[in-house]
């Protein structure tokens, strides 16, 4: 017996090689896509425009494949957490969704845990356990019971979304595309610590906006607390995303958690301000919110505003991120499953 | 499009180390620093992958070496080639380098690569490798550590077989056996994110500044 397959996650490519598999009519294809991404149904049989066979056809190796979540927690301020099981047994994802005035924001997962190892996140905490198909991807999305009131998603939970690259950018051309759901790409940000292959990938065939982890201009504060750093420098990822037309249509921002005494100083203003001229951009300050364990602690808020004023004065757009969900562990850095994680004896260590 | 060139290179050795792990030799024809990666497909507009060079500086070869994962995007490739055979690797690249400073060097598995590269390169010198592996046959280029680096300053930590050579258990358990852990020398650690995440916090719970861990992982 063979085990059936997910319709749901699959592009309209994807599902033009399915139907052409099943022997069914070439529009069919497009026909599922409707009922997947536009009239949101959970089952086939609900696919009423398809021929009773077609419907059977597919019956016998797909479903639509859509997973609820299986838990949620609700912040004081609105923000509400929700636990995803994955199609790997016994593996979880979190999502949170953001309410705040007329938006509704949705930070979806792209891994189960995740391999960079920044020294701030909680989800590198718990190591890596698998990526997520686009399917996975775009179901936080639509198995959301707020899916109606979103109105941005964007890439910011468990993972590094471009060590994803493929699944994140068929769950995009799905959320974006005419057959699917049709969304405008400026809805849609997509963070990276900065995997230069893959985000090179992204910028050529996604027009979502970028939002880069910088946390500090130095090179060797840099590779301290995030790895990648060793491999892809962060002056290498400026570079790059030098030679591209940001700031119009597509949005690039550089994401900053504060840590005392680590990247708050007036040499950090002075670094930042020298990297990123070129680019138009936004600096989108975070307040650290502590892990267990972790021998960081937050800038205070005054200094936040200081550093913030600073880089005003110097003719930088910069922002501070509002922080949401920190009692539920659902605000930036926190989200984890690492307490599902069951230590695999296979370990190579 | 400013991407990686990658370049044709001949493979002129290659040999299975275990029944998944494999290494892999091309000739040099560039400079590298030890602890650098090179990235490596098998077709030349591929999706290329990074590894750790693990020869010396001033070997006639490169060597990596690396570890079939059955879902992998290109270990199930790579394990099936022969000598003679064809292969695209960029040039090297990477900051993961060391001083001639004490270090303590962490590594899981082949993670090991970039400390053989030191070794071979002349770096091993003050140098402390723990390195921890599920089984004896997982304590890659062994026989160059043995001979490279000074008496009791290679520690391996088997978790899954036994042996009075040994330190039966895993490197973390050794780590946290330690009473005293210098806090004003460098750790460099090198695997998977599991093991460097948790070896970090032990190192960081031990009280060694975070400025002083430099880590690297497999992605």
């Amino acid at each position: 017996m063979t085990t059936k397959q997910n319709l749901y996650g699959l592009t309209l490519n994807q599902l033009k090689e399915v139907v052409n598999e099943l022997g069914l009519p070439k529009f069919t294809a497009s026909q599922i896509a409707d009922w997947l991404y536009r009239k949101h149904v959970v089952s086939i049989d609900e696919m009423t425009n398809l021929s009773i066979k077609a419907r059977q056809l597919l019956d016998e190796k797909y479903f639509v494949g859509l997973i609820a979540p299986s838990q949620v927690q609700a912040s004081k301020d609105g923000t509400k957490k929700y636990l995803y099981p994955t199609s790997q047994a016994g593996k979880f994802i979190e999502a949170a969704y953001i309410p705040d005035k007329n938006r509704g924001t949705l930070c979806v997962s792209s891994q189960i845990g995740c391999k960079m190892g920044c020294l701030f996140c909680m989800t590198g905490k718990q190591g890596f356990q698998g990526n997520l198909t686009a399917g996975e991807i775009v179901n936080q999305i639509q198995s959301l019971p707020e899916f109606e009131k979103l109105t941005n998603i964007v890439y910011m939970g468990m993972g590094e979304p471009l060590d994803n690259v493929d699944a994140v950018l068929n769950s995009l051309e799905i959320l974006t595309a005419p057959w699917g759901y049709g969304w405008s790409p400026k809805r849609i940000t997509v963070s990276t610590i900065g995997i230069i292959p893959a985000m090179l990938t992204f910028l050529e065939k996604s027009k979502a906006h970028l939002a880069v982890s910088l946390h500090t201009p130095f090179d060797e504060e840099r590779r301290n607390l995030m790895p990648i750093q060793n491999v892809y420098p962060i002056s290498k990822v400026i570079s790059e995303i030098k030679k591209w037309d940001m700031g119009k249509q597509r949005r690039v921002s550089f994401e900053y958690i504060m840590f005392k005494g680590v990247n708050d100083t007036p040499k950090h203003v002075k670094e930042m301000v020298r990297l990123l001229s070129g680019i138009r951009c936004r600096i989108n300050l975070i307040r650290f919110h502590p892990i267990p364990d972790t021998v960081l602690e937050g800038t205070p808020d005054e200094d936040i505003i200081a550093f913030q004023n600073a880089l005003k004065a110097r003719g930088m757009t910069v922002t501070i991120r509002a922080s949401r969900g920190e009692d539920i562990f659902a605000a930036c850095g926190m989200l984890s499953t690492k307490a599902l994680v069951k230590k695999s004896e296979e370990l190579d260590y | 499009m400013n991407r990686r060139k990658l370049y044709k290179k001949t493979i002129v050795d290659y040999r299975k180390v275990t029944e998944s792990v494999f290494v892999l030799a091309f000739e040099k024809d560039f400079d590298f620093e030890p602890g650098q990666v090179v990235a490596i497909d098998v077709e030349p507009e591929g999706k290329p992958r990074l590894y750790s060079i693990a020869s010396g500086v001033n070997d006639k070869n490169v060597e990596i070496i690396f570890d079939e994962k059955p879902d992998g995007k290109l270990t199930p490739f790579l394990s099936k080639l022969n000598i003679g055979d064809v292969i695209y690797v960029s040039k090297p690249f990477g900051l993961f380098r060391c001083d001639d400073d004490e270090a303590w060097w962490i590594a899981s598995g082949t993670g090991v690569a970039p400390f053989v590269s030191m070794i071979r390169s002349g770096k091993g010198k003050g140098k402390i490798l723990l390195h921890g592996g599920r089984r004896d046959e997982n304590f890659y280029f062994s026989e160059v550590v043995e001979n490279e680096l000074e008496a009791g300053n290679y520690v391996r930590c088997t978790s899954r077989q036994p042996d009075t050579r040994y330190y039966n258990g895993r490197l973390t358990s050794w780590l946290r056996e330690q009473e005293l852990l210098p806090k004003e020398i460098k750790y460099y650690l090198c695997g998977s994110a599991e093991m460097v995440v948790e070896v970090r916090d032990i190192l960081l719970n031990r009280g060694i500044p975070f400025g002083n861990i430099v880590s690297e992982t497999y992605f």
